[in-house]
């Protein structure tokens, strides 16, 4: 096997590193650009599910972690966002079986609503993060990332990027090990965390995150390559390889566990060289941190906080050039397909004057021309919170204009909550949501979810969430279910009549996605589905 | 000295050109050079504009090629010949279905391996590697129909 040559993304190099891991259970919630490594590893013969969101998937996990077995929970960087609660705890009660968190940012937004770093989140929370460069290293450091996370018994965040993820490079994998066998030991204070456990808690992680700085410093997966005694750069991740092309004769420290920094090497660094500056995407964390440890670094120009960083930019940076960039030229942007049941949905509620809060998925890109249907997008489920606030103060005529609209998957992810809220503080007009069902997670490459009625290798699962059978145990009496591409009419009708009333109306607007019919078909004909 | 070669491939979300970046890959990974392949996706799939970036040689750092330092430039739909041209470097090849009778491509879905034929004349990689990395990376009731489009695109 150690000769063995392959040709990776970073998902995949992940995927095949929870394997080698023996990682008993990865889990998840689909997002651009991490989706792909639940895919592959389930293909390799890992056991792997989609939970309902990010929270559920990162709550299972630690539960797989008490247990005393490894897993993999993967999410986007927004995905942490609504994982923020069980992360920050676990920190405290810490894991006996390895979990590896592989989160992967999006700088530069190709496919999100924010570019948000999730380094951040480490400093918060006190949890130990690695990056990859490329797929050798993402392989490598899940394997890392394990071992780590069961010496010191704390989680471990694998950080990734849409540059890591969806780059192949070259892997050349390593042994195979088997993860520790799931088997209950009870250790009340350490994982149930009233106040009198999480104190002492909180210290013991203090002394942990010190003795893994120690260990960072001598022993971590950090790199100085080159001699130079003029040019020295930190960076991080993808950012050292566009700084090793873009100044090959400088000297580069490449932070391969970016917390707790190596604080102790990196001053010695800077203090090796005459110009030292810190190459790192998004926010300047390695920055800050070197700063006010006393470290004298060049800081970065505010401009290439923004976007994604390339061998150009790098090159910029380094000389201090705060010119405008060119702006790349306009592409074609994405929009709905041909033939999406959504078109006509989002057509009605237009002609209406509705104000349509909005929700995340393909359905989004119902803002863009000649659409232009969408007036908010916030998050994950937003849609009916905002939609809600919206009437509750807006004069009538207005209010009763306003219609949430969600997809099935976000229905699932973060939906529930908010058609609690309308049930529990129904606004004066009513409110209207609509549910655009394409019974499956679009957006982000057709993944199930517990409504689809199968599992994340598209098996049949045994059970499935009915969303009307929900939706009436709930409370909600006006309930229309309607296929808008084979009877406009009788949705037309369901929207007027919802919007006239004072009730609360949902309309599920169901027909399947055109692209996973496709898909479902090529699967039933046994062809390779990418 | 480490010369890294930089491939640039451009067009729109379904015209395959994953699948063609992954063809060219394969031939390059077989001859045993360091290959790095960029490209964003996730919005790809709606028909927008994408691009897909190739790089290979001894060893290659950066996954994403520099403006203007792409020594091809293969560009599937000619409305995105524009847009992109900038990458090109002076004295880079451009390769567009101008380059051969597409009009006379058995299945319209085969451009992308046609546009591979054109720039294999410009590479130094035999046509038997070519084919074989066809042949690796599609299902085998493609590989006739696409090494048609090879030839026809080679000419």
């Amino acid at each position: 096997m150690s000769e063995e040559r392959m040709l990776l993304s970073g998902n995949e190099a992940v995927a095949l590193g929870a394997l080698h891991s023996g990682t008993a259970l990865g889990v998840g919630y689909p997002g651009t650009p991490s989706t792909e490594i639940l895919e592959n590893a389930s293909k390799l013969g890992v056991n792997c599910q989609w939970s309902p969101n990010e929270k559920v998937a990162a709550e299972v996990a630690i539960g797989v972690a008490f247990a005393g077995a490894r897993t993999l929970c993967t999410m986007k960087h927004v995905g942490l966002n609504v994982a923020a609660d069980p992360f920050f705890t676990v920190a405290y009660t810490g894991v006996t079986g390895g979990m590896v968190l592989a989160v992967a940012d999006d700088p530069g937004m190709a496919s999100s609503q924010n570019e948000q770093d999730s380094r951040n989140y480490a400093r918060a929370a006190g949890v130990p993060m690695l990056e990859p460069a490329d797929s050798q290293e993402a392989y490598e450091m899940t394997k890392l990332a394990f071992e780590l996370s069961e010496r010191w018994n704390q989680p471990v965040i694998l950080r990734l990027c849409t540059r890591v993820c969806h780059s192949k490079t070259v892997v050349v994998p390593g042994e195979a090990v088997e993860g520790p066998k799931a088997d209950y030991v009870r250790d009340i204070k350490q994982r149930v965390m009233i106040p009198a456990y999480a104190r002492p808690a909180n210290k013991k992680l203090r002394q942990k995150l010190a003795d893994m700085e120690a260990w960072n410093n001598t022993d971590g997966p950090n790199q100085i390559v080159g001699e130079s005694k003029t040019l020295g750069i930190i960076a991080n991740g993808v950012s050292a390889l566009h700084a090793m092309e873009a100044a090959p004769e400088a000297k580069i420290f490449k932070v391969g566990m970016s917390w707790p920094l190596p604080m102790k090497a990196l001053l010695e660094f800077i203090d090796s060289v005459d110009d030292c500056l810190v190459i790192e995407e998004g926010d300047p964390v390695i920055q800050t941190e070197v700063q006010a440890a006393g470290g004298k670094v060049r800081p970065r120009l505010e401009r290439y906080r923004f976007g994604e960083l390339d061998v150009i930019r790098v090159k910029r940076i380094l000389d201090g050039d705060d010119s405008e960039e060119p702006a790349p030229p306009k592409g074609k942007p994405p929009q709905l397909c041909q033939g999406c049941p959504h078109r006509f949905s989002f057509e009605v509620l237009k002609q209406r004057g509705c104000i349509i809060t909005g929700d995340i998925g393909c359905y989004t890109l119902s803002v863009l021309p000649p659409f232009e249907t969408m007036d908010t997008c916030v998050c994950m489920g937003a849609s009916i919170g905002v939609g809600l606030g919206m009437r509750h103060v807006l004069p009538e005529e207005q209010a009763r204009k306003v219609v949430s609209v969600i997809g099935d998957s976000t229905f699932m992810h973060s939906g529930l909550t908010g058609i609690a809220e309308m049930i529990y503080n129904r606004p004066e007009t009513g409110h209207v949501v609509v549910i655009l069902d394409n019974s499956t997670t679009a957006m982000t490459g057709l993944q199930e979810h517990p409504g689809t009625g199968k599992k994340l290798d598209h098996t049949a699962s045994e059970n499935k969430v009915s969303i009307e059978a929900t939706l009436g145990a709930m409370g909600i009496k006006n309930i229309v279910i309607v296929d808008p591409s084979k009877d406009a009419e009788a949705y037309e009708k369901a929207v007027d009549e919802a919007l006239a009333s004072n009730d609360l109306s949902v309309i599920i607007a169901r027909r399947p996605c055109i692209l996973a019919v496709a898909r479902d078909a090529k699967f039933a004909r046994g062809e390779k589905v990418r | 000295m480490n010369k890294t070669v930089n491939v640039k491939f451009a067009g729109l979300g379904g015209q395959g050109i994953l699948t063609c970046t992954d063809i060219l890959g394969r031939v390059v990974f077989d001859q045993g050079f360091d290959v790095k392949k960029a490209e964003v996706h996730g919005m790809s799939q709606r028909g927008g504009a994408i691009t897909s970036d190739l790089r290979y040689g001894e060893k290659v750092f950066s996954p994403m090629i520099p403006t203007g330092e792409a020594d091809y430039l293969i560009v599937l739909t000619e409305d995105q010949v524009s847009v992109n041209e900038h990458q090109l470097k002076d004295g880079g090849v451009l390769v567009t279905p101008a380059d051969f009778p597409a009009d006379q491509l058995e299945n319209k879905r085969t451009l992308n391996v046609a546009l591979l034929g054109a720039l294999s004349k410009h590479m130094e990689f035999s046509e038997e590697l070519w084919l074989d990395a066809i042949r690796k990376q599609l299902p085998e009731r493609l590989h006739e129909v696409n090494e048609k489009a090879f030839a026809l695109g080679r000419g």
